[in-house]
């Protein structure tokens, strides 16, 4: 029913089988790792990932030399042969990298996660390092100018839009906002709930960028606009770090140092007519097709719904995309998740579904997701600042406007 | 005007993409063209190198009515191209024939721009070697 109006091509016949999806189980979170989250890091991002790699190596009871796989960002600025030249490993066994930002995030793990069920790997790393404030910056110092003239730019498109001023991450989300806003009466407020629910949660992780500063509405609403309807606690906050996880399988797990985070389910997914960050020839640009098929596989492949759910990072590049997600994975109905969010309570640390419990990519930092999975492991774990009681299913989810994918995690 | 350019640093000449030659060509005779399926006769925006529905490689470029309607819209407060003068605004049409497009508007403020407005093309040459199709409120 959804998917008539959502994406024109959605096919039920290619979806995976429930019987012979090897991950579901048989794979783990076993370790993570960061570096603090700052505006201006003073090292390279090699040093960062280094550093991040190193902690979770520490925390997984594990030997830089188990170490055998590593899946990178295609977006992160290190390549394999410096990093594992500096980290002292010899040889990998299985390595690559995702496209899409943070749309790669959960994606990552999943990717380590078959590597490690299928025995091409034993140990694999997935890490993000940038120094995105001190350095790139998204949507300044001409990147969309950039793009437009590549020659023979891989897209085209750049050229449709670049022209027009719209050039930055923000603006993208921007529009996409706006229709959302128009179509289901939400306001700046129910905008607003979201970023003051999920800042509250980083008053209590002194790692957040934003901890020690909270928020009411009324700094919300004063505070500068930047691309309207979006004013700057709209968006996240783009800081220096890195983040490390490493995967293995659940068999292997039994023997390191920590709670193990049983991979229960981990999906990807696309859908048709998409533009990075820009799919504005939908049927409906207000839904993201991305996530609804992400989610669909994902409550397919685990057998779990949205109801099992304890505690949730939604990815929150954006404010507006915590409702939008919240509605395609189906935690409540079409056009219901801004009035979901109201007030915080539902997504409170106390509520039916505590979303975001570090502060997030709006709050904590900005590392393309990384952190988010990092926290979700926590949660897992019971070591979380904001920690949700009996937590049994703890579910993250990747970057927006990209292909995606979302990941549930078990104790 | 809706947007107003920098002088001092214009904006560099988009590529004419192989996909989107026919698209870049309308544009030099001010008509605004877009992308057709050569064999199913589908429309194909944004422009693709092969037809999605009959994976047809023949492709054909029609002139379009330009009326639409504006779909949605940004404003920018603070401009993050130099080429570009903050605050300006970005919309997106939803054309008569269904087939959207980022543009500008010409001659309206910020804070007059609805979504549902009805809208029409006009060509703005905004320096020598680009001509962009905006549009114009009906």
């Amino acid at each position: 029913m959804f998917d008539q109006y959502v994406a024109r091509r959605y096919r039920t016949d290619l979806r995976p089988d429930p019987e012979t999806y090897l991950i579901k189980d048989k794979t783990a979170v076993v370790g993570v790792g960061q570096t603090e989250f700052s505006k201006g890091s003073g090292r390279s991002t090699v040093q960062l990932a280094c550093e991040a790699i190193k902690a979770a190596v520490t925390d997984a009871g594990l030997k830089m030399s188990d170490i055998d796989g590593l899946m990178k960002y295609t977006q992160d600025p290190n390549d394999e042969h410096t990093l594992i030249d500096a980290l002292g490993i010899e040889n990998l066994n299985y390595f690559g990298e995702l496209n899409h930002g943070g749309g790669a995030c959960t994606p990552s793990i999943m990717h380590a996660a078959v590597a490690v069920a299928t025995g091409v790997a034993k140990y694999v790393v997935c890490y993000r390092s940038l120094n995105q404030y001190s350095d790139m910056r998204y949507g300044r110092r001409g990147m969309a100018m950039a793009a437009m003239t590549k020659p023979m730019s891989r897209n085209g498109n750049d050229g449709l839009i670049a022209p027009y001023g719209l050039t930055s991450p923000v603006s993208w989300v921007a529009m996409f906002a706006r229709r959302y806003m128009y179509m289901y009466g939400a306001t700046r407020e129910h905008l607003g709930w979201v970023s003051i629910s999920i800042r509250k949660m980083a008053q209590n992780n002194p790692d957040a960028i934003f901890y020690g500063k909270p928020m009411t509405m009324e700094d919300y609403l004063n505070i500068r606009m930047i691309v309207e309807p979006f004013c700057l606690y709209d968006c996240c906050i783009d800081v220096d770090g890195a983040v490390a996880i490493i995967v293995t399988t659940a068999e292997r797990a039994k023997d390191l140092k920590q709670t193990p985070a049983i991979i229960l389910g981990a999906t990807q997914a696309t859908a048709s007519d998409g533009v990075m960050m820009t799919s504005y020839h939908r049927p409906r640009i207000e839904r993201i097709p991305e996530s609804w098929y992400a989610g669909e596989e994902l409550w397919r492949v685990t057998g779990v719904t949205p109801k099992d759910i304890d505690v949730c990072q939604l990815y929150d590049a954006f404010s507006v995309l915590v409702p939008a997600q919240l509605e395609e994975y189906g935690f409540c109905g079409e056009g219901e998740g801004a009035d979901f969010c109201w007030e915080g309570k539902r997504i409170g640390i106390d509520g039916e579904l505590p979303l975001n419990t570090s502060g997030s990519l709006l709050s904590e930092a900005y590392i393309h997701g990384m952190n988010l999975i990092v926290e979700a492991v926590r949660q897992i774990r019971g070591t979380s600042v904001n920690q949700v009681k009996d937590v049994e299913l703890s579910m993250s989810t990747a970057g927006l406007g990209v292909p995606t994918g979302a990941i549930i995690f078990r104790r | 005007m809706s947007v107003e350019y920098n002088k001092e640093n214009p904006m560099p000449v988009p590529t004419r993409y192989f996909d989107y030659e026919g698209y870049w060509k309308g544009i030099d005779e001010n008509k605004l063209t877009l992308q057709k399926c050569g064999d199913c006769g589908a429309w194909c925006h944004q422009p693709q190198p092969m037809c999605p529905d009959c994976h047809s490689i023949e492709r054909k470029w029609e002139e379009v009515s330009g009326k639409g309607t504006v779909y949605s819209w940004v404003t920018y407060h603070e401009s993050q191209e130099p080429s570009f003068k903050a605050p300006y605004s970005v919309v997106l049409v939803e054309l008569e024939e269904g087939m959207r497009l980022i543009s500008n508007l010409v001659d309206v403020k910020p804070d007059e721009i609805e979504i549902g407005m009805k809208v029409e093309v006009v060509f703005d040459k905004i320096m020598d070697e680009i001509t962009l199709p905006k549009f114009k409120k009906v």
